[in-house]
Order: C-alpha cells, then sequence, then structure tokens
C-alpha cells in the first residue's frame, strides 16, 4: 500500500507545477519579487513558509467548524500572525543568531497571500491531514519557484550563488569576466523577478495547453 | 448539537475568546522568554562593539564572525577600557553605558532633554579606539551600528545591523564587503564632521580612494545607503564637541 492514497498524493503533486501558487493561483507575488534577489534568502522564506503554511493549514482545519464566517479572515490573520511570533520569540530565546537571519522574513510571512489563500480556499473546507498535505505542498510549489527565480538573480545580478562566486571575479576581470561578460544590476532589481516569473509562466502554459485559459 | 456559527452573539463571544487565548499564550511566552532574550541582545551588543573596533573572528573574505558568546562577557571587559556617558558637557564614567538605548534617548532630546550619549573607550596591542553607537532609518525600519575611530578620526572598524531590511538589497548593509570598504576613511572632510557617504557614482567600487568620505553603494538598496550616510553623519555630529577634545590636528 502506498503511503498516501493517490488523492491525498495530489494535493502535493498538483501545486508543485499545474496548480502552482504563484504561477497559476497568482498568489504569494510579493515576497516572490522582494525576496529573491539572493538565492539563500529564496531558500530559507521557502522553509518558513514551508512550516507556518503546513501548520496553519491544520489550525485553521481543526477550528474550521467554530470559526464564524463573518469574521474568518481576522480569525486566519491571529492564528497565522500568533505562529509566526511564537517561533520568533522561541528562536529569539534558544538561537539568535538564526532569529537574526529569520526576523527579516517575519513581516513577510504573516502578509503572505499564499498562506491566508489556502486558508481560506483549502482548509476551512477540509479535514487536518488533507489540509497539511495541501499546505505542504503548496509550500514546496511556492518554494520551487522561488529557488528558481533566485538562482537566475543572484547568478546573472551578482555572478555568485549562495554567496559563493561561480563565474570568476566581476572587479578583477578573472574567469568569465575576462571575456567580456558583465553582470547585469538590473536582475538585482525587483522587476527582474517579475519578468523571470513571467518567463517560468510562459515556459509552463506552452509545455501544457490546458493551462491556457480561453477568453 | 450544531452551533450556530452565525449569530451576532456567536461570533462577539468567539472574537472575546480568541483576544483572551491568544493573549494569554503570547503574554506568557514573553514573560517567560523575555529574560534570555534581553541576555541574548546584550551579549550581541558586546559582540557589536567589540566586532567594530576589530576583535572578531573574521578570517580573509567572507562572513562576518563574532567573538563566541560564552567569550565575549570576558573580552568585552578586556578590551574595552572605559564607557562614557556624555550628557552635555558633563561626561561620567559608567561600565553600564552599553546598555543605553539610543532610541529612547532620542525621544528624550526631542523632548527637550539632555541626551545621554555612550561611547566606548577601546585598547587593542596599545591603539586607542573610540566607538561611537549610532541609530538611523532605512527603508523598512530601524537600522543601527557602531563606528570605530582612532585620534585622527579615521574609520577602524564598522559594524552595521537592520531590523528589517530586504533581504539581498538593504540587508546587505550588515555584510562583510559593504562594512569593510568603511575601514581608513575618515570622518572629517578638512575640519568639518562630514561622516561617509554611501555614493553610487563614486566610480571607485575597489573603494582605493580613502580620502573621498565616500564608499561604493549597494546596487538596488539606495533608500537603505542613504540611511546609512545620514545615520553617520547625524551621529558623529552628535559627538562633535567630545571628538574635538581627542583629535590629534
Amino acid at each position: 500500500m502506498a503511503l498516501l492514497s493517490k488523492k491525498d498524493a495530489n494535493l502535493i503533486i498538483d501545486p508543485l507545477a499545474d496548480n502552482n501558487p504563484i504561477t497559476i493561483q497568482v498568489l504569494g507575488i510579493c515576497s516572490a519579487l522582494a525576496i529573491t534577489a539572493e538565492l539563500k534568502a529564496s531558500v530559507v522564506m521557502a522553509i518558513s513558509v514551508l512550516f507556518v503554511l503546513g501548520i496553519g493549514n491544520v489550525v485553521i482545519s481543526l477550528m474550521r467548524n467554530i470559526i464564524p464566517s463573518k469574521i474568518r479572515i481576522i480569525v486566519q490573520l491571529i492564528v497565522v500572525a500568533t505562529l509566526v511570533i511564537i517561533v520568533d520569540q522561541i528562536l529569539k530565546a534558544f538561537a539568535y543568531e538564526l532569529s537574526k537571519t529569520l526576523s527579516v522574513f517575519v513581516g513577510l510571512i504573516i502578509t503572505n497571500c499564499i498562506i491566508m489563500g489556502r486558508f481560506e480556499a483549502f482548509a476551512l473546507g477540509n479535514g487536518p491531514w488533507k489540509s497539511f498535505l495541501d499546505g505542504i505542498g503548496n509550500s514546496l510549489g511556492y518554494g520551487v519557484i522561488l529557488i528558481i527565480v533566485g538562482f537566475f538573480r543572484e547568478l546573472l545580478g551578482s555572478g555568485t550563488l549562495f554567496g559563493f562566486p561561480v563565474l570568476g571575479n566581476p572587479i578583477a576581470k578573472t574567469g568569465l569576466y575576462a571575456t567580456g561578460y558583465e553582470n547585469n544590476g538590473f536582475m538585482i532589481i525587483p522587476p527582474a523577478a517579475l519578468i523571470v516569473v513571467g518567463i517560468i509562466i510562459w515556459v509552463q502554459r506552452s509545455r501544457n495547453k490546458a493551462l491556457i485559459e480561453d477568453n | 448539537m450544531a452551533i450556530n456559527t452565525e449569530k451576532n452573539s456567536y461570533t462577539i463571544i468567539f472574537a472575546a475568546a480568541m483576544v483572551a487565548v491568544v493573549g494569554t499564550i503570547l503574554a506568557f511566552l514573553a514573560s517567560s522568554l523575555s529574560e534570555k532574550i534581553k541576555e541574548n541582545e546584550r551579549l550581541e551588543k558586546q559582540q557589536n562593539i567589540l566586532y567594530a573596533m576589530g576583535i572578531n573572528e573574521n578570517e580573509g573574505e567572507g562572513s562576518v564572525n563574532f567573538i563566541p558568546t560564552d567569550a565575549v562577557a570576558g573580552e568585552f571587559s578586556k578590551y574595552i577600557k572605559e564607557q562614557l556617558i556624555i550628557e552635555g558637557d558633563k561626561i561620567t564614567k559608567d561600565d553600564q553605558a552599553y546598555l543605553i538605548d539610543l532610541k529612547k534617548q532620542a525621544t528624550a532630546a526631542k523632548n527637550g532633554e539632555t541626551r545621554k550619549l555612550p561611547l566606548f573607550i577601546g585598547d587593542k596591542d596599545g591603539k586607542t579606539f573610540y566607538i561611537i553607537p549610532m541609530r538611523g532609518k532605512g527603508l523598512w525600519d530601524a537600522i543601527w551600528g557602531f563606528v570605530a575611530l582612532d585620534e585622527e578620526m579615521v574609520v577602524q572598524g564598522v559594524y552595521f545591523d537592520h531590523a528589517a531590511e530586504t533581504p539581498g538589497l538593504g540587508a546587505n548593509i550588515k555584510q562583510r564587503y559593504f562594512m569593510d570598504d568603511f575601514v581608513g576613511e575618515s570622518i572629517l572632510d578638512g575640519t568639518k564632521y562630514a561622516g561617509i557617504t554611501v555614493a553610487k557614482g563614486n566610480n571607485d567600487p575597489l573603494n582605493e580612494i580613502k580620502d573621498d568620505n565616500e564608499v561604493d553603494a549597494l546596487a538596488g538598496a539606495t533608500i537603505t545607503g542613504n540611511g546609512v550616510s545620514a545615520m553617520i553623519s547625524e551621529s558623529v555630529n552628535l559627538y562633535k564637541d567630545y571628538l574635538e577634545t581627542i583629535r590629534v590636528k
């Protein structure tokens, strides 16, 4: 017997490609633009969202029958903000160095529309286990795009990956720079992320025609 | 029995209960962890001050490496010879001066009170360092740091940190390649305390020109860079009178 039923497995696999939160659902764009100038920041953000969305979806799902629909958005916001603050405080007390790295992401996680979007679209109507899988799947789908965008932006914009120079030294003109290659400063600023995301969407839709909407 | 979650009374009770539960959890967490967090912040301040005067575990180029937290208290008392509080014309010694909250002092100054300015005097291999704490505004939130000067007002080291600058852009003010550029720059322009400008068009990416009061800016982080420039010039000007007394002319 498989670990997950086919339906459950799809909850994880679908958001990775054909129902990707960034490229198909168009959620979480703001953070995808803001923090993908470096690969490291992309990875940290992807892991943080994985954690918050996985647990948040379960919490919301457990509460789904008692949340008054009129104030559900506020309740969702409180749940995610509380989770993030608890993690932030615990890290500050026991893993201070790590908390310094993550502190700038706290605000970005709370306001990430993927989290609110999945609470609203999935966790409010499904059981905890399914919601957990949905949370993991969507944050992985989000993370994959973040990492792809971060990879290209850091490589083309700074000539480094995870901060390590991979194309040579741009100032001393070694490696690829000796041939006249230059870093593209445009890749560092947020509009470049929009273009990279656009290219990903283009590639994805031209490979899978079913994703193209008829007008 | 199913609860009618649509009733107004239920909504109000639910909201009140939720606030009470969340409030209790967070208050409990904050009060039980606050001591540990404060201690971490205290050690971090010591690490930052020592870092600015060059007491750190940096190897070659690359990442920022502080003195480990378990050793920092000892190193701090070993290298920081004096901690001063400058209050107008009055200068007092206080070995807790590094705990002064610059934000509170800035607010006090706004309300017409005299600002308490902490200053740390370090000594490493017979060389004296005057370390000034700084605080300013970045793009999203506060930025702060320390700058270590010698008697000629030449920067010996800096440390910058920030609350919420954009990762990959403004957040890079705390990277070695940015902070190291400040070393050797003078905060004086003639006799004026000009500070150091984070400049975009200074045509000096290797930062070889040390007498221009400029360092090369970070691409994509204009506002944070301007914030750093403003922070340095504002902070050194607060200490101008004291610095004039120690400056080698």
